[in-house]
């Protein structure tokens, strides 16, 4: 019983995803630039939009800008050197993503120390919260039950 | 007279807000209830008093009344008698106004609940209220007051215009262009301004001296209110972008967007630990600190959109408002920093678990992720300021940082959703961990490997699948069980079992309904972003395009004049088999107002996902038209998945008659104390405990 | 009431109050741009309207080639028909162009993705431009500038290195101010 469930929920999941298969398959060779040319546009900023990366954006400016990174790209450029190429023009503000140096390391570097600090917290907690004797825990709104500091 | 009768309705509602927190604290500390009973009063007035001033202001939008210095900003004859309505909260003074209805209308309620408690609600639970009301009552005075003041000062909406135009310029183009503009403000305001009602409540339990947690219980119906509101603002949100922007895109990590965000990951994580606190009587102190949080969000998200400090594709027009907002932001941050530092000792109580492996260890990871999702999301959010200020350089931060750094957090949230409801209350014994994962487990590989075989995608669509299969099974499989015992022991067909032990356990069923409901949208989200597919050409009329085995032919470039805008539009047909099955006409919509025309892109939605037209140009002699075609997978379920979230949402919220078993409010064992105490019955809108057995057996 | 906790607690507001005034006073919008200082973007770009001035300039077809301009300040302004600001500097541009051209000073505007009929027509309606305006095919040129919207525009100083680039439209008072300094030595007029 709980088999035939498991296979019906596998079944309904892989129905959904098997519209896609075509995307797996193998892809010509100007796909894959075009792949390369969307990963690096979307790496940087549409001057003349609100947030958007070139990649997505309508805006003409941003065609151009990855008719640029085709051709870079292409030309057997990397896709730092055409990020270096837009930030010469444009100064770091392009880049969706500041790069990793100075103080900028702190915008990647904090939450991954806060995820660790925080994980160590509540695992340290959590064992000296269930070692504690049991049988007289805290009642909600209970008076009787002195609160502790 | 309508201008004259809303800016007086508010200048005196400021004064009574400013009175009637006068009236609270006074008769707080005085023990005078006639006081007190004075300042209730002066919350019901402002609410009385705001419709007043914000019917007027319909009223004067809807007559093009143009004396009235809002109605001249947004209003136009041309413009459609909805987006007249809804154009209430297009531009700043507006919202702002809109702001102060909702919070008037929501402190007379918070007012109203908190004074008429059910009288089956034990003793002490009364004496906390009784004592915080007073206090709460003052803060969201306090609050309606700030609110109150900007309507008279910076964001007057109802200063007078003279000479008085004939016509305006209609309200933002972008604000017209989708009916889902009549949905999300509200509902994003109702989110919002609903978190001030359980902050003013922590806030007043602190003032009081409260040294019980009953009054948590009060609050938490509120945030599970406002929290349904809020995500289905941001669901209508990502709707209205999607719809609109003409991307095929729903979420850029744009600040405003994040904006609306934090303050919801901050409440999800309250929603869940305040059932560690019901249950063991901890984190007392953790969820205040999440409630402050919350409500601190919200003010920060105002303050992000109004103050023009972020650029951003919301931001209102600015101006001095500001520094109104960054002088509020700073009170609120010192007074409940303060206020929590100082008096939380009294409410802090000795954590007990019962064993590491149990749900309530799960829910401390859950808040954990959620914390540090909400902390990365922040830091995003206002690094460039911080780089700016520290390097003098202007850097961005946009969508790859916040994918990169969020993804990974998403999927261990969507396997803990999985975790969560396996794992029983207080201890799981290794039979119970084996046994409950073990199926999930095995399904949730099978699918990884199914998908990463049929259609790859990478692997944060893998690991979404992977995980949501977990979790999908482990909730879907909470109802199975749960249906099935009660068949056994009641006799029960399906349908009736499923909707009994839903309406028995609606705070836990609700719950997992909630789940579901995101796993929905995450898989849906996952997928949508990994196999989409985009192409672009440019058609003469008779000409087609396929892609991804769709195809579509341009039919006929058409243009009309309409009395705010002139439409461009394309009439193209869905092709199968060299038969036209369907039409679509992306539209470009031209406005005298604006420079670029506003795209209304062409969507087709199936189960399976979206067909998404935008047309991008058009040749002015009308002989080719440039279309971007998108496949995108399984959007219309992110749609769906919010709708079941909210549902899920509202099933915790409905009212209890459950006879079937006795309440208990605490279930740890206390030597010497029943653990059942007859005879409560809590059937208080306001006020809810949740039994611990699962379905008919525990 | 733990007022010590309490104020330590406080503290930890004090520096986002201080980030938030602190970006009281930046304005997002402003992106300052690496281009002064550097060399200016090479570029050559096709006339569609000449300057109402130029007697002997060029004229619409003719390229003008940044190389042939050395030793000229060349003021470049990018500009569009549908850019409501652009409306703000035409006069200004206009006049400071016409005073400076025998000083060894080239004006030039770049149109920005918009047609050039519209730009022409724009140009009537603005009452005439004493220098001449080019087309930048793609925007090409316009992204080698670093180019955020309109209007923008970038002085050239002699040595054929950026000196100023100003977003938004421009006063007389401003470009005096700016052309004055870096002006070539009347000998080699």
């Amino acid at each position: 019983m709980r088999a035939a469930f498991a296979l019906l929920v596998v079944a309904v999941l892989a129905l959904a995803v098997t519209p896609f298969a075509s995307a797996a398959q193998s892809t010509p060779s100007d796909t894959v630039l075009e792949a390369r040319v969307r990963a690096v546009a979307s790496e940087l900023r549409c001057p003349v939009c609100q947030g958007e990366s070139i990649q997505d954006s309508p805006s003409a400016l941003a065609q151009e800008m990855r008719t640029i990174v085709r051709e870079q790209l292409a030309a057997g450029k990397s896709p730092d050197d055409v990020k270096r190429y837009f930030t010469d023009k444009y100064g770091e503000w392009i880049l969706l993503r500041p790069r990793a140096v100075g103080w900028n390391v702190l915008v990647y570097v904090l939450p991954v120390i806060a995820l660790l600090v925080g994980a160590a917290v509540v695992m340290r907690a959590t064992r000296r919260w269930a070692a504690q004797p049991q049988g007289a825990p805290a009642v909600p709104g209970d008076p009787e039950k002195a609160q502790t500091g | 007279m309508t201008r004259a009768l809303g800016a007086s309705a508010v200048l005196v509602a400021f004064g009574v807000a400013l009175l009637g927190m006068v009236l609270a604290v006074a008769g707080a500390r005085l023990q005078r209830y006639q006081l007190i009973r004075g300042a209730y009063a002066a919350v019901y007035v402002n609410f009385g008093l705001l419709l007043v001033a914000s019917l007027a202001m319909v009223w004067a939008l809807v007559t093009h009344d143009f004396s009235v210095s809002y109605v001249a900003q947004v209003g136009s004859r041309a413009t459609p008698l909805f987006y007249t309505v809804i154009s209430l909260w297009g531009a700043l003074e507006g919202s702002i106004l809109f702001w102060g209805l909702v919070l008037s209308g929501f402190s007379a309620l918070a007012v109203w609940g908190g004074t008429h408690l059910d009288p089956r609600k034990r003793a002490e639970t009364h004496a906390d209220v009784e004592r915080l009301m007073p206090y709460a009552t003052a803060i969201l005075l306090g609050i309606g007051a700030f609110f109150y003041l900007l309507l008279v000062f910076p964001a007057n909406p109802f200063l007078p215009v003279s000479p008085v135009p004939p016509d305006g310029p209609g309200p933002n183009p972008l604000l017209q262009n989708h009916i889902l503009m009549g949905v999300h403000p509200p509902l994003l305001y109702l989110g919002y301004v609903g978190m001030s009602v359980p902050f003013a409540f922590s806030m007043g339990a602190l003032l009081a001296g409260a040294s019980g947690g009953s009054w948590i219980q009060l609050t938490r119906r509120w945030t599970m209110a406002a929290w349904a509101f809020l995500t289905a603002a941001i669901i209508a949100g990502m709707w209205w972008s999607y719809e609109v922007l003409g991307w095929g895109g729903f979420w850029a990590w744009d600040p405003v967007e994040n904006a609306s965000f934090l303050p919801w990951l901050t409440a999800t994580a309250f929603l869940h630990s305040v059932m560690v606190e019901e249950r063991r009587g901890m984190l007392r102190v953790w969820n205040l600190s999440l409630i402050t949080a919350t409500f601190a969000l919200t003010i920060l998200g105002t303050f992000l959109t109004r103050s023009g400090i972020l650029s951003s594709v919301h931001a209102f027009a600015e101006g001095e408002i500001g520094y109104w907002f960054l002088t509020f932001i700073a009170l609120v941050l010192i007074f409940s920093l303060a206020l929590v530092a100082g008096r939380s000792d009294q409410l802090r109580t000795e954590g007990r678990l019962d064993a590491v492996a149990s749900r309530e260890t799960v829910f401390l990871f859950n808040n954990l992720l959620f914390t540090v999702f909400t902390f990365t999301v922040l830091l995003g959010t206002l690094f460039p300021l911080v780089a700016e200020a520290v390097r003098g350089v202007k850097v961005s931060v946009g969508e790859p940082f916040f994918n990169s750094m969020t993804l990974p957090l998403s999927m261990a949230l969507l396997f803990l959703m999985g975790v969560g409801p396996a794992l029983p209350w207080r201890v799981a014994s290794r039979g119970i961990v084996r046994r409950e994962f073990a199926v999930p487990g095995i399904v949730a590989v099978l699918i990884g490997l199914v998908i990463a075989v049929v259609a790859g995608g990478g692997i944060y669509a893998i690991a979404a699948f992977t995980f949501g299969a977990f979790a999908l099974t482990i909730n879907v499989r909470q109802f199975v069980v749960g249906a099935r015992a009660r068949m056994r022991a009641h006799g029960e067909n399906p349908p009736v079992a499923l909707a009994r032990l839903i309406g028995a356990n609606r705070r836990r069923y609700g719950g997992y309904v909630a789940h579901l409901g995101v796993i929905t949208a995450a898989i849906a989200i996952a997928a949508s972003s990994a196999y989409k597919a985009e192409s672009e050409s440019t058609l003469r009329k008779g000409e087609t395009m396929s892609l991804r085995g769709r195809t579509i032919r341009l039919d006929e470039l058409w243009g009309r004049q309409e009395p705010q805008r002139f439409v461009v539009g394309a009439t193209v047909s869905v092709m199968r088999d060299g038969a036209a099955i369907a039409q679509m006409d992306p539209r470009l919509n031209f406005y005298t107002t604006s420079e670029q025309p506003i795209t209304t892109p062409a969507v087709r939605s199936r189960p399976t996902g979206d067909l998404y037209l935008n047309l991008m140009a058009v040749e002015r002699d009308g002989s080719t038209a440039t279309i971007r075609m998108i496949v995108e997978p399984l959007v219309p379920w992110i749609w769906a998945g919010g709708m079941i979230i909210v549902l899920g949402a509202l099933i915790t919220m409905l009212p209890g008659r459950e006879r079937e078993r006795e309440r208990v409010v605490a279930q740890a064992p206390v030597p010497g104390v029943p653990s059942r105490v007859p005879g409560l019955v809590p059937a208080s809108p306001l006020i809810m405990s949740e039994p611990d057995a699962r379905g008919a057996g525990s | 009431m733990n007022w010590r906790r309490a104020a330590i607690a406080t503290g930890f507001a004090i520096p986002l109050v201080a980030l938030f005034s602190y970006g009281m006073t930046r304005d997002p919008r402003e992106i300052p741009s690496p281009l002064p200082g550097r060399a200016a973007p090479d570029f050559a770009l096709e006339v569609f309207r000449a300057g109402d001035d130029a007697r002997d300039g060029p004229s619409p077809g003719d390229t003008i080639k940044f190389a042939d301009l050395r030793g000229k300040v060349v003021v470049v302004n990018f500009w569009a028909s549908w850019c409501l600001a652009c409306r703000d500097e035409h006069e200004a541009l206009s006049r400071v162009a016409r005073a400076y051209a025998d000083r060894g000073v080239q004006f030039l505007g770049v149109l920005y993705s918009d047609r050039p009929a519209s730009g022409m027509a724009w140009i009537s309606d603005m009452g005439g431009q004493s220098y001449p305006s080019v087309r930048d095919p793609g925007s090409r040129t316009a992204i080698e500038f670093g180019l955020y919207g309109v209007p923008e525009t970038f002085i050239i100083g002699t040595d054929g290195r950026v000196s100023y680039k100003h977003i938004g439209p421009v006063t007389e008072q401003l470009l005096i101010e700016k052309i004055e300094p870096i002006l070539p030595p009347v000998a080699s007029q």
